[in-house]
């Protein structure tokens, strides 16, 4: 226990100050969306991420939102883990036809108002993987998108970024 | 090419046997052993290789058309891959696409239980005396009598204008007083991939657990078809997203085999630098992840910021957080640049630090190792049933890791240190992750020291339709096998990729057995297999 306490002392917080390079636009779009969440949301925005089908490559870098260098709860993102809870959808695809009755489900369990992005090259448009037999390809092909996020798979920069955007416009 | 002299007393032995196998000579599937035999002999191969003590790690089948017969007869060829003692055995077979079908080597391998339900799936054929003849990977997107791999079977398929929820699957149901089910899925309540778990359970046991995957299945082996080589490694690098640097190695290597192409020696070196760096990233955010599982958010919140600086470090010497696209046939697409030696080489010293403190603290936490040990247990003979490999197969005392049994260039030039654990359980899967950390980490600071000069890439020449080759590698979950064929102007004919997941999942409805419901999060963790990796 004391070792626990000891490193958690030496460590520090290294949420800020981050490289140089992502430093400022870090800070600033962190700012941003806590400004926005405040206003919009009460403080906490929640989301529900659903893979619809992806390679795995974007929620990795979805679940790097919750690492300490990003640590996205403080700027008010929660993930949830029911739509029921959720203002938010984030959904990778491409849409596998066979995750496609349970993406729309989990839109129909979702409370209006909602917002849905579209995660990554392939929740964009299908990427690598296109439409086929096995996949529908885009999000938008099967429920209704408000925002796309790009990148394949998009930086945890490029999600906030994303994130920001969405609620900006909504 | 002569044939892998470690399997000539075997090959001998079937001969005695009295089937009629033919030992064939496949340049670009050496070393690998390839043999034909008849379909009716099949089953009886699958009970000899049994018996001869190899592991079956692969099978596959592919529509050849009217190739394979002088009389025009459409066939499919169905191929088995097996392993001893680091030597591989290709198999094969074909079969009247008008009568498909053939005896099952599930009844000697469980293994071989899912991947002939695929092919049953895909292509449309009856292994005779599976003892499970229920589809696999179709749900409701494709009708039982449409077979996707088949060739006369569009890419675009004839799917309904909304595909419904796959609701029929026959689950297993216990009865008995007090026993209930529990469906889980496919939406997970992480952010994690879709499949399906049904539990049936007594208060807070679990009696048995069934899988249901399947749901990320998006076509990669259909797609794949009529690429030409650079876009099947980009493909091969999303089989799984995780492994993007393992699984296009393979394709890439079983590629080159083909086209009897060797890359640079510098280009093999870097590749086997960004698979380490690919094994350290993975495990280091899984061992967070298991302790987070049973609520230790301090190591959660370390590792989760030891991978992510990792992660950046990527970018910066290769260009992207996973190296995704970074091997391409014939070598690497990007260079590493001088200046990034000295801080790949500090960033190793550190890491190792950090690592061997963070775990000494975990191993000094009852309350977390309490929850770690003894649960989960795959015990040694289950998981060498299943074919496991990887950190599953090394918990479990199955010392075998492609980069030692199996070298290939770079591994056949260093010192790959093993790891192995005998207990089966989380901790001992956890175990295996850390110290395979290290030893990754020993192997980037021998691959920054030896690193070879010259050109990181070998211009690509597409082989002679029909030319085939096997890559098998060890990505971070363990032994991935990719084999590819090419057809007419340097395009591809048939790809399948083993993502080494296709033994694990198997194995955790095996260990979570017994073991109480709220443990599964950790246990499933802790054998992590990938669901694209295996729905394709
Ligand atoms: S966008 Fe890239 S990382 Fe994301 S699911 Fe598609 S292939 Fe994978």
């Amino acid at each position: 226990m004391l070792r626990i306490l000891g490193k958690i002392q030496r460590v520090g917080i290294v949420t800020e100050p981050l490289p140089a390079a992502d430093e400022p636009a870090l800070t600033e779009i962190g700012e941003q969306l806590k400004a926005k969440i405040g206003e919009l949301f009460g403080g906490s925005l929640a989301i529900r991420e659903v893979d619809a089908g992806s390679c795995n490559g974007c929620e990795l870098e979805i679940q790097a939102l919750n690492n300490p260098w990003y640590g996205i709860e403080h700027y008010g993102v929660h993930f949830v883990a029911s739509p029921r809870h959720a203002d938010m959808l984030l959904v990778t695809g491409p849409v596998s036809r066979h995750m496609e009755e349970a993406l729309r489900r989990t839109l129909a369990a979702t409370p209006e108002p909602r917002l849905v992005i579209a995660v990554g090259a392939c929740g964009a448009d299908g990427g690598e993987f296109g439409e086929s037999y096995a996949s529908r390809g885009a999000v938008a092909n099967v429920i209704p998108v408000d925002a796309v996020i790009r990148g394949c798979p998009p930086t945890p920069l490029d999600l906030m970024r994303g994130i920001l955007e969405a609620i900006r416009v909504r | 090419m002569t044939p892998n002299p470690l399997f000539a007393p075997f090959l001998d032995h079937l001969a005695q046997a009295g089937l009629h196998v033919e030992s064939v000579a496949v340049h670009g599937l050496a070393p690998t052993q390839v043999l034909t035999l008849p379909a009716e002999e099949w089953g009886r191969l699958g009970q000899e290789a049994k018996g001869w003590g190899c592991r079956w790690a692969a099978g596959w089948g592919e529509d050849m058309g009217a190739e394979m017969d002088p009389q025009g007869g459409k066939t499919i060829r169905i191929h088995a891959c097996f392993e001893k003692g680091g030597a591989y055995l290709l198999a094969r077979t074909t079969i009247p696409r008008t009568h498909p079908i053939l005896p099952s080597h599930t009844p000697s391998y469980p293994a071989a239980d899912r991947p002939e339900r695929h092919t049953q799936d895909l292509f449309g054929v009856a292994f005779t005396d599976h003892p499970d003849a229920r589809r696999w990977t179709r749900h409701q997107a494709w009708k039982s009598s449409e077979y996707p791999l088949r060739r006369d079977f569009p890419a675009a398929g004839h799917p309904p204008a909304a595909t419904s929820a796959d609701y029929q699957y026959k689950f297993l149901a216990a009865q008995g007083g007090g026993v209930y089910e529990i469906p889980v899925g496919p939406v997970h309540a992480g952010i994690i991939e879709p499949g399906h778990f049904r539990f049936q359970a007594v208060g807070e046991t679990v009696l048995h657990l069934e899988e249901h995957l399947g749901y990320t299945h998006k076509g990669i082996e259909k797609i794949a078809e009529g690429r030409d080589a650079q876009g099947l490694a980009r493909l091969a690098g999303r089989v799984s997203g995780d492994s993007t640097v393992a699984h296009a190695w393979a394709a890439c290597m079983a590629m080159e085999r083909a086209a009897e192409l060797t890359p640079p020696p510098r280009a093999t070196w870097l590749r086997a630098l960004m698979c380490e760096r690919e094994r350290v990233a993975n495990h280091l955010g899984d061992i967070g992840a298991i302790a987070n599982d049973v609520g230790f958010a301090f190591s959660f919140y370390q590792f989760g910021r030891l991978r992510e600086s990792w992660q950046r470090a990527s970018f910066d010497a290769f260009g992207h957080r996973f190296m995704m696209d970074r091997i391409v046939p014939g070598g690497v697409a990007v260079d590493l640049e001088p200046q990034f030696m000295a801080p790949l080489r500090e960033e190793v010293t550190a890491l190792r630090k950090q690592v061997n403190k963070l775990m000494a603290m975990v191993y000094d936490s009852p309350s977390l190792t309490n929850r770690l040990l003894g649960a989960g247990v795959l015990a040694p003979e289950q998981a060498a049933a299943l074919g496991c490999m990887g950190y599953v197969g090394r918990a479990s005392s199955l010392d075998f890791d492609v980069r030692r049994n199996a070298p290939y260039p770079p591994y056949d030039q260093l010192q790959v240190k093993g790891v192995l654990h005998h207990t089966g359980d989380v901790n001992a899967r956890m175990r295996v992750r850390h110290e395979e950390i290290i030893a990754s980490l020993d192997l980037i600071e021998a691959l920054l020291a030896g690193l070879p000069g010259g050109p990181v890439g070998s211009e690509w020449q597409a082989p002679i339709a029909g030319s085939e080759g096997l890559g098998i590698v060890e990505g971070w979950r363990g032994e991935i096998i990719s084999y590819a064929r090419f057809g007419d102007d340097g395009r591809i004919a048939r790809f399948f990729p083993r993502d080494p997941s296709w033994t694990t999942w198997p194995a955790l409805e095996v260990l979570i057995h017994d073991n109480i419901v709220p443990d599964f999060p950790v246990c499933n963790k802790s054998v992590n297999g990938s669901y694209s990796g295996q729905d394709l």
